[in-house]
Parts: C-alpha cells; sequence; structure tokens
C-alpha cells in the first residue's frame, strides 16, 4: 500500500477509538448489506422462466426474479401503449432525453432552444396522439409509463412557468388589487396538498364547466399540475426578481421604458438567470411529484409496475418492479440536482 | 401653468382602471364557474350545502383516537380522519427531526465512511419519489413480513408480522401519573436552577454545572416517584392468539408504512437542512471558542448550535408542514386520515365540492398556523443590526 493512502486512512479512518471502532462497524455493516445483495441478485437469482413457473419456486425471498423483468419490462415503460406502436413512445422518451441534455449546455440558452423544445414538443405530441400523417390514432387513456410522467412534468412545467412569471411580477405589483389576489393565490395553492388539487381537478373541474363539455381525463390532470406548480414557481420567480439590485430598475425608468419593456428587457432576462438553479429544484419535485396521478386513476410507472405485479403467474415481484422504476427515477432526479448544483457554482462565479 | 399630461396618460387613473377590469374579470370567472356548478349540480340531484356532515356515515374506520361506529355521522368520521392526520404528523415531526439530525451530523463526521453512508442515504431518499418510498415500505409489511404465527421478533414482545407491528405497554397505573406530576415538578426546578446557576455566575463568574444538575433532576424525580410508588412494573405483553395477536399496542401496517415512509423521506430534507446550518456558522466561531478554551461539546452547544439554529429552524418549519402536507398521500395504501375519509365521504354522498373545499380549509388552516409560528420565531431571533 502506498504510504499516502495509508496516511488517508490513518486521517480519515482510524484517528481515534472511538473512530476505529466506528469504521469498523460500518465495514461490517457494508459488507452484510453488499452481501445480502449479491446473494439475492445473483447468486440466487432467477434469469429465465418461461411463464414465471422457475420463479415461483426460487422466489421465496431468497433470489431475485430478473426473469420478471424481461417478461415485463416494456410493459412497465409502455403500458397499455399499443404493443406494435410503442416504437413511438420509445421515440419520444429518447427526444425528451435529448432535449434535456441539449439544454444543459449554457452556451445553447436563448431563443434557439427554446424554438427546439417547441418543435419538439409539437413532434411528441404528433408521436403520441398520431391521427395524421400516417400514424395511427392512439387516445389519451392509453398513454402510460415513462412517456406520461415525462409529459405531465414537462409539459405541466412548460405551461406553468408563464403563469408564474405573471404571478410573481402580479405579487411585486404597486397596485393593491392586482398584488392581494396573486398574493392570495400562491398562499391559498402552497397551504394544500398537491394530491387535493389533483382531485379538484379530477372531481370538480366537470361540474365547473356549461353542462355537456367533456374534458379528457389526463388534460384535467395536467391542469391541476400546472395550476399548483405554477405558485411555487412563482415563489421562485419572485427570489430572482428580489435578487436584482434598485438601480437597474432605476436605470431602466431613467431611459424611460415603460412598464412592460422594463420588465421584458432588463427585470426578466436578469431574474430569471439568478432562479435557474432553484427553477431546476422545482422541476425535480414536479417529476416526483407526476407520481401521484397515479391516485387519480391514471397510469403512470407506479400504475404499470403495480399491475404488472399483479399478474397471476408474476405475483409479488414487487422489489424487482418497484426496484426498476426507482432506479429510473433516480437516474433522472440525481442527474437533474447534481446539474442544479453545478450551475448554481458557475452562475456564482459568472457574478463575482 | 405647465402643460397636464392627457387624461388618459395619467398613471393613477390607468391603475384604478387596471384593476377594476382585473377585479371584474376575476369576479366574472368566478360567477360563472359558480353558476355551471350550480345548475350541473341541480342537473345530478345533488343538494348543496354542509348538512350531509349530520348524516350517517354507515362506514367502518380502521382505526380512530376517539370512539367511532358507522353509525356515527359524517362529521364526525371527518374529526377521526383530521386526528389521525394530526398524530401521524405529531409523530413523524419528532422521529425524523431526530433522524434527520443524526444524519445530518454524520454528514459532517470526521469519518470519512461515515460521511460516504450518510450522503448516499440522503441521495437516495431525496430523489425517488415519496409515494414509490410509501408503497414500498407498505409491501415490506404486507407481503414481504411473515404471518403472525412466524412474526419477527427483533426485540423480545416486539413482534412485526402482516398484521403490523405490536409492542408491549407498561400496564396503567396511579404511579405513573404520580410519576408525570413529578417530572414536570423536576423541569420547572430545572428551569430554576439553571436560571440560578446565570445569575450566580454573572455574579462571581464561577460557573455551577447546572445543566447536570438540571437533567439530574428530570431524570431522578419521577424515578423516585415510581419507587417510592412500590415499582409496579406490570407490562401488557402481546401474546399470540389463533390468528392475530391480543394485548401490547398495535400498529397497522398502513400506519406504520406511513410513519416510516415520511420519516426517512423528510429525514433526508432534514439532514441536509442542519448540515447546512452547522456548516453556516463561519468557522472563525469554533476557532475562536477552542481559543477560549472551550471544549468540543461545550463549543458545540454553547457557540455553534445557537448560531445554526437561527439558519435551521425557517427551513425546518417548512419540512415539517411539507410532511403534514405529504400524509395525504396516505390514500394510496389505505391509512384513514383526513384526504382518504374525503374521498370516502364523497364517493357516498356526491358531495365533492363542499367535501374537497372543507378538506382544503383545514390543510389550509394547518399551514397558516405553522407559517404563523414561523413568523413568530423569526422576529424573536431576527439579528440586531448595529
Amino acid at each position: 500500500m502506498p504510504p499516502r493512502a495509508f496516511g488517508w486512512m490513518r486521517a480519515n479512518l482510524f484517528s481515534s477509538v472511538g473512530n476505529t471502532v466506528t469504521t469498523l462497524v460500518a465495514l461490517y455493516v457494508i459488507a452484510r448489506v453488499a452481501w445480502g445483495v449479491v446473494d439475492w441478485g445473483i447468486v440466487h437469482a432467477v434469469w429465465t422462466a418461461p411463464g414465471g413457473r422457475a420463479c415461483e419456486a426460487a422466489s421465496h425471498g431468497e433470489g431475485a426474479c430478473w426473469a420478471f423483468l424481461r417478461e415485463w419490462y416494456r410493459f412497465i415503460l409502455f403500458g397499455r401503449y399499443p404493443y406494435f406502436e410503442q416504437w413511438r413512445p420509445l421515440f419520444v422518451v429518447l427526444l425528451f432525453v435529448a432535449l434535456l441534455l441539449g439544454s444543459c449546455d449554457r452556451r445553447l440558452w436563448g431563443m434557439r432552444i427554446a424554438l427546439l423544445w417547441g418543435a419538439g414538443l409539437a413532434v411528441n405530441l404528433w408521436l403520441m396522439l398520431g391521427g395524421v400523417f400516417g400514424l395511427t390514432y392512439v387516445p389519451t387513456e392509453l398513454w402510460s409509463g415513462l412517456p406520461l410522467t415525462l409529459i405531465l412534468a414537462i409539459v405541466g412545467l412548460a405551461l406553468a412557468f408563464p403563469l408564474a412569471i405573471v404571478l410573481a411580477l402580479g405579487r411585486r405589483s404597486r397596485m393593491p388589487a392586482v398584488r392581494g389576489l396573486c398574493v392570495a393565490y400562491i398562499e391559498l395553492v402552497r397551504g394544500v396538498p398537491l394530491i387535493t388539487v389533483l382531485f379538484m381537478a379530477s372531481v370538480m373541474l366537470p361540474l365547473f364547466l356549461p353542462e355537456g363539455t367533456t374534458i379528457d381525463k389526463l388534460v384535467r390532470a395536467q391542469a391541476g399540475f400546472v395550476l399548483f406548480y405554477a405558485a411555487y414557481l412563482a415563489e421562485v420567480v419572485r427570489g430572482g426578481l428580489q435578487a436584482i439590485p434598485a438601480g437597474q430598475e432605476e436605470a431602466a425608468d431613467a431611459l424611460g421604458l415603460g412598464y412592460w419593456r422594463k420588465t421584458r428587457l432588463v427585470i426578466l432576462p436578469q431574474a430569471l438567470k439568478i432562479a435557474i438553479p432553484p427553477l431546476v429544484n422545482i422541476f425535480i419535485a414536479g417529476f416526483k411529484d407526476t407520481t401521484l396521478v397515479t391516485i387519480i386513476g391514471l397510469f403512470d410507472l407506479i400504475s404499470t409496475a403495480s399491475n404488472a405485479i399483479t399478474d397471476p403467474n408474476w405475483r409479488g415481484f414487487y422489489v424487482e418492479a418497484y426496484g426498476f422504476i426507482a432506479l429510473l427515477y433516480f437516474v433522472f432526479c440525481f442527474f437533474m440536482s447534481r446539474y442544479s448544483q453545478a450551475l448554481e457554482r458557475s452562475l456564482a462565479r459568472d457574478r463575482r | 401653468m405647465a402643460a397636464r399630461a392627457a387624461l388618459w396618460n395619467d398613471p393613477r387613473l390607468r391603475a384604478a382602471l387596471f384593476q377594476a377590469a382585473v377585479i371584474a374579470g376575476v369576479v366574472a370567472l368566478g360567477a360563472y364557474l359558480v353558476h355551471n356548478t350550480l345548475v350541473n349540480m341541480a342537473r345530478q340531484g345533488i343538494a348543496t350545502g354542509f348538512s350531509y356532515l349530520d348524516r350517517e356515515a354507515s362506514f367502518e374506520i380502521g382505526e380512530s383516537l376517539i370512539r367511532y361506529t358507522p353509525a356515527d355521522s359524517y362529521g364526525r368520521a371527518l374529526v377521526v380522519g383530521l386526528l389521525n392526520t394530526l398524530l401521524v404528523a405529531a409523530l413523524g415531526v419528532v422521529l425524523s427531526t431526530v433522524l434527520g439530525t443524526v444524519i445530518g451530523i454524520a454528514r459532517l463526521s470526521r469519518n470519512w465512511l461515515v460521511r460516504k453512508l450518510a450522503l448516499v442515504y440522503v441521495e437516495t431518499l431525496r430523489n425517488l419519489p415519496l409515494l414509490l418510498q410509501l408503497i414500498i415500505w407498505w409491501d415490506v409489511l404486507r407481503v414481504s413480513a411473515p404471518p403472525p404465527r412466524q412474526a419477527w421478533e427483533p426485540l423480545p414482545g416486539v413482534f412485526l408480522s402482516v398484521r403490523g407491528i405490536v409492542f408491549p405497554v407498561p400496564v396503567y397505573s396511579p404511579v405513573y401519573r404520580d410519576m408525570g406530576i413529578a417530572f414536570v415538578a423536576a423541569l420547572l426546578a430545572g428551569w430554576a436552577v439553571v436560571w440560578w446557576g446565570r445569575r450566580h455566575r454573572a455574579r462571581t463568574g464561577r460557573a455551577v454545572p447546572t445543566a447536570t444538575m438540571a437533567v439530574a433532576l428530570a431524570l431522578g424525580a419521577p424515578l423516585l416517584a415510581f419507587l417510592a410508588g412500590g415499582a409496579p412494573l406490570a407490562w401488557d405483553w402481546p401474546t399470540l392468539r389463533a390468528f392475530n395477536f391480543a394485548g401490547g399496542l398495535s400498529l397497522s401496517p398502513e400506519f406504520a408504512a406511513l410513519l416510516f415512509g415520511l420519516t426517512a423521506y423528510t429525514a433526508a430534507f432534514i439532514a441536509e437542512i442542519v448540515r447546512s446550518g452547522i456548516e453556516g456558522v463561519s468557522r472563525g466561531q469554533t476557532e475562536a471558542a477552542s481559543a477560549l478554551g472551550l471544549k468540543r461539546g461545550q463549543t458545540l452547544r454553547l457557540i455553534v448550535l445557537p448560531q445554526a439554529l437561527r439558519i435551521i429552524v425557517p427551513p425546518m418549519l417548512s419540512e415539517y408542514l411539507a410532511l403534514t402536507k405529504n400524509s395525504s398521500l396516505a390514500i394510496a395504501i389505505g391509512y384513514p386520515e383526513l384526504m382518504s375519509i374525503t374521498n370516502t365521504t364523497l364517493n357516498q354522498t356526491g358531495q365533492a365540492v363542499e367535501a374537497i373545499a372543507l378538506m382544503m380549509a383545514i390543510y389550509l388552516a394547518i399551514s397558516l398556523v405553522i407559517s404563523l409560528a414561523m413568523n413568530l420565531y423569526n422576529r424573536r431571533i431576527a439579528f440586531v443590526e448595529r
């Protein structure tokens, strides 16, 4: 062992008696857990099991049934979307991932990326819904799994964002009536759980509309999501607005800019830039919160996974099913949170 | 006289007109929605109003803090749900604070391995949806847990099975009440001792170990009361009957899953708050404290914590609020709290508007109370700038 590594271990793992005991206990726990995972996931695991038969015998908690995932991964990812059309949601997911990755590059920020997102959303909508240009029509009831989750999160936050800017500007307005309305809306929404808003959207929205109008269940959930997240995004935007020195506004006034031009050209570009890292955090929260639509009967990843494990031949492999979707959520959220932290550091460097 | 601007360009008039237009728009939208709702409800034959709260609920509720039978009213069922929400929120707040503080301090440990383990915990739990975690906990308790006959017994008398968790509780005796009184009296006396110690130190400059004395009082007085009362130690042990446990205190799998899930999830966020709070106290403070000859524990207690709490408490209260609101996810695993009871009620009565409005008002009231507490605290600890 090189002496430097030895010194490092001495300083960080064995600096005192208590520290050494802690290290040994931690190592023991890690070894036990790691062995348990290897034993369950590899040694006793079942890799192929036609019709689920072989897994039944091996599944008394001793080993994983990876055959289950081999059989069901497409259902968990795409759910009830017609089997032979599933290349379409696959493409949608890939396009979303490509757009998300592309947006991480700060050099691309600006009008171009906004246009690219607009085009991407249009293409994805066409791919999912079909009905024109040679694709068969797939009703939204059949949309499920990962593409549904991504659509709810991305479209939801994209639509909530303009509303959030209006609310944030309204909250800082000098007009008491406008300010009062915006404060009331933001605080009201932030004071209740998301699931109550989704319930309202799914149960009460049909009552609000004139007799005979029906709206799609997905659109209702999406509307609830947008109305809810607009309030949270508004607070983040307000944080950005507050961080701008008053001199900027005074300088814009001195140049004779009116309210809208001042806001559009001077205030918002700076405020939104400051607000981007917390906006990413809200996006992570929103991405995780899309799971709640399963409670109002939409077929998201949790629903597809829990449906897969009710199949009589494959009953009860919940660790495999939920572990699989947990991994998906974790990869998305972990990546975004790391990105947000890195962005915060690099923006802080810029401002210095 | 200078030329006056045209009336149309008077900013005050424009502001007034704009506001009037906004209010008129909002009122018109509201009136339109209310009108539609009334028409739709009349068409479906649903009576409006809250009179349904007095009608017989006629559904079972699995667990309740107050006496409840299906013959009771919807109103009482709602109270049962609210109490269950408050119960799980209160327990979750206490447990997640303890767990989160431990993990937050572990994130700053001198031991590399402990630091990394705490980091893995925080990153994993924060980046998975809470609903998924709740469902996994529930499945662990329902599916993977053994039947009562082969229940796990991690500690003597504590049984974990598909029926939930049972543990022994002491049989009530009047001595316990005396112990409680002794404890409260000891707390008051301890407070007095600390107060006296502080004055004594200010007068003479000599420190008295008042903290140790206060702790000894708080522990010793109930112990004395216990011994004086004849040390009654009758425990109500859970015993296995035909298909389930009798005796002891039992937690249903739903309650346990909700409590564990909320606690584990919120603790990850609290850990980060505690860590950043402690890191937020500048190093110079710690160094100055050790230059003054304070020990590590004293530095933490007297120098770092009071300053860190200023940073920690406000976001902590937001986490408590989030935990309370997140308890509404219990509807997915069937624990009868406010949201589930409301759901059952609106399914049975069709009073969707009233039931949802009432539920939202209750959550809003809870939120307002917590934000009020937050504002009071912020005002108390706000830095007095020189």
